[in-house]
């Protein structure tokens, strides 16, 4: 569990990122930061591995605050997936997923067998190893980040925007890939991005930020849906228009959801071991 | 032809002295420059002095340097001493400004990722910083590579012997063959050298091939070289 109490960041030049930011982020769950640009998402993320320090408040990992943990030591324990991937160019597929293994410590061989099989949970081929970077689509690196995230098999996965820079049918891919492997793993994952659709479809617990890390609203999607805080949380989901706004009409005697637009989203089902 | 067959010896003994009086300034120049260049990418107080320093070195003449050198540091004006450690100035004050720029090339996104994965200041700095600084750095050293071969031609004038005695004697006496000798000669070292560059920087940064990333930090590594010179 990670929890953030009272937690403020101003920066040298005095702007204030995050303003008393309280949250508590459940284990084995999905947390989803979103918000538009100035949301102080990336930072609160950024707060958690120490990459930026609170100026007020603490943060807390399991009842630890990290302000008294070493930065290095804290970052080779909580896997971290940013933009692109962020891969180091200059090192093979398989170095860049060991990494970490390896700076903990863990010798070659084991670091290699693991790194192997991660590919395989992460969906790439092993004949990828060897390549560099550069030679991999983009999803496919994304993918090599998130094989490097969960290389030391860490309790805390963070993810900056992960898929935020592929395009939208390999986003998908990764999306519906990323809800698989959290099935089988259960991390506790913090995940930022600007997209709500994508929120709604990873998060088991949504948190809506307006400027300054406030939080506009927090729950699940449906919770969200049915009772949006304010009108600010409305437009940003969208919930009265267009995709969300649905409604039933009859069709040849069965039920058909259709939305804002007038385009069929599907039928409607009383069976719930239907999906 | 006729001069380069009756002179062979001198022309093969030439190069490969030529060839020599190139190597150590070229080899002093890396190690010096690199810490230096480190040393202004570091510290950013340090930056803004290093570089002028350096850059002012590269302005003074080398014929300057060469009766300057001398006194100062106790040597004779014929010591081969004297062309080797003027032209080792030259490299390292044109390196360094190559090593800063090429520290400042990573990508700030890498060295973040670095930072997230849990890399420490100078554990970082030799995983990450510098072989990304890898081809930038090689673009410098090849740039020092051919200033250098081409100022050791200078160094006959103060008694060095190598192929700018073929300038030289060629044209007091007249002989044009032997000029030209003299500049073929001097640009395939050049060449040998750029040759044997980039074929250690292949082997040493395998993942360059292919990237696109090698011509544009020549570029970059040119553009820096042109902006001065000593002459």
């Amino acid at each position: 569990m990670i929890e953030f109490r009272g937690v403020g960041k101003r920066f040298a030049d005095g702007t204030d990122a995050v303003i008393d930011f309280s949250l508590v982020m459940p284990s084995h769950r999905v947390t989803v930061l979103v918000g538009s640009s100035g949301s102080g998402k990336t930072t609160i993320l950024r707060m958690i591995n120490r990459m930026v320090d609170a100026t007020v408040g603490t943060v807390e990992i399991d009842g630890e605050d990290v302000a008294t943990l070493e930065p290095v030591q804290l970052r080779r324990r909580i896997g971290y997936v940013m933009q692109s991937g962020g891969l180091l160019p200059h090192r093979r597929v398989l170095d860049n997923i060991t990494t970490v293994p390896r700076l903990n410590g863990m010798g070659r061989a084991e670091a290699d067998e693991r790194g192997l099989s991660l590919m395989d949970t992460v969906g790439l081929d092993r004949t990828l190893a060897r390549r560099y970077p550069h030679q991999l689509s983009g999803g496919q690196q994304q993918r090599v980040g998130v094989a490097r995230g969960l290389a030391v098999d860490p309790n805390i996965l963070l993810m900056d925007e992960p898929f935020g820079a592929v395009d939208p049918i390999v986003r998908a891919d990764l999306q519906a890939e990323l809800l698989r492997l959290q099935r089988d793993i259960g991390k506790t994952v913090v995940f930022v991005t600007h997209d709500i659709d994508e929120a709604f479809l990873l998060g088991d617990q949504v948190v809506i930020l307006s400027t300054g890390g406030v939080i506009a609203q927090q729950g699940t999607p449906a919770e969200i849906l049915a009772n949006p805080a304010s009108d600010f949380v409305a437009d940003f989901v969208g919930a009265d228009r267009g995709r969300r706004a649905l409604r039933v009409v009859e069709q040849d005697g069965r039920r058909v959801v259709v939305d804002g637009d007038g385009r069929a989203a599907g039928v409607l089902t009383d069976d719930p071991a239907a999906r | 032809m006729n001069w380069v067959g009756a002179n062979l010896d001198l022309v093969v003994e030439l190069t490969l002295t030529h060839a020599r009086l190139s190597i150590v300034p070229i080899l002093v120049g890396f190690v010096v420059a690199v810490p230096l260049g480190v040393f202004a990418w570091r510290f950013r107080w340090a930056r803004g002095v290093t570089l002028t320093v350096v850059g002012l070195l590269y302005t003074i003449p080398s014929l300057a340097l060469f009766v300057l050198l001398p006194p100062i540091i106790g040597i004779s004006f014929l010591s081969e001493l004297n062309v080797t450690i003027a032209l080792s100035i030259y490299a390292v004050a044109l390196m360094t400004r190559s090593a800063t720029e090429a520290l400042e090339s990573v990508d700030p996104a890498v060295r973040g990722a670095a930072n997230a994965m849990g890399y420490s200041g100078w554990g970082r700095f030799w995983a990450v910083d510098l072989p990304l600084a890898g081809p930038v750095l090689l673009a410098g050293l090849r740039v020092v590579s051919v200033s250098t071969v081409s100022l050791v031609t200078v160094g006959v004038l103060v008694g060095s012997r190598n192929l700018g005695y073929l300038f030289m004697n060629g044209l007091q006496r007249g002989i044009v063959a032997e000029i030209a000798t003299g500049i073929v000669m001097t640009v395939l070292i050049a060449v040998a050298f750029d040759l044997l560059l980039a074929l250690v920087g292949r082997l040493a940064m395998p993942w360059t091939q292919g990237a696109g990333g090698g011509r544009r930090s020549r570029r970059v590594a040119r553009r820096i070289a042109l902006t001065e010179g000593p002459t």
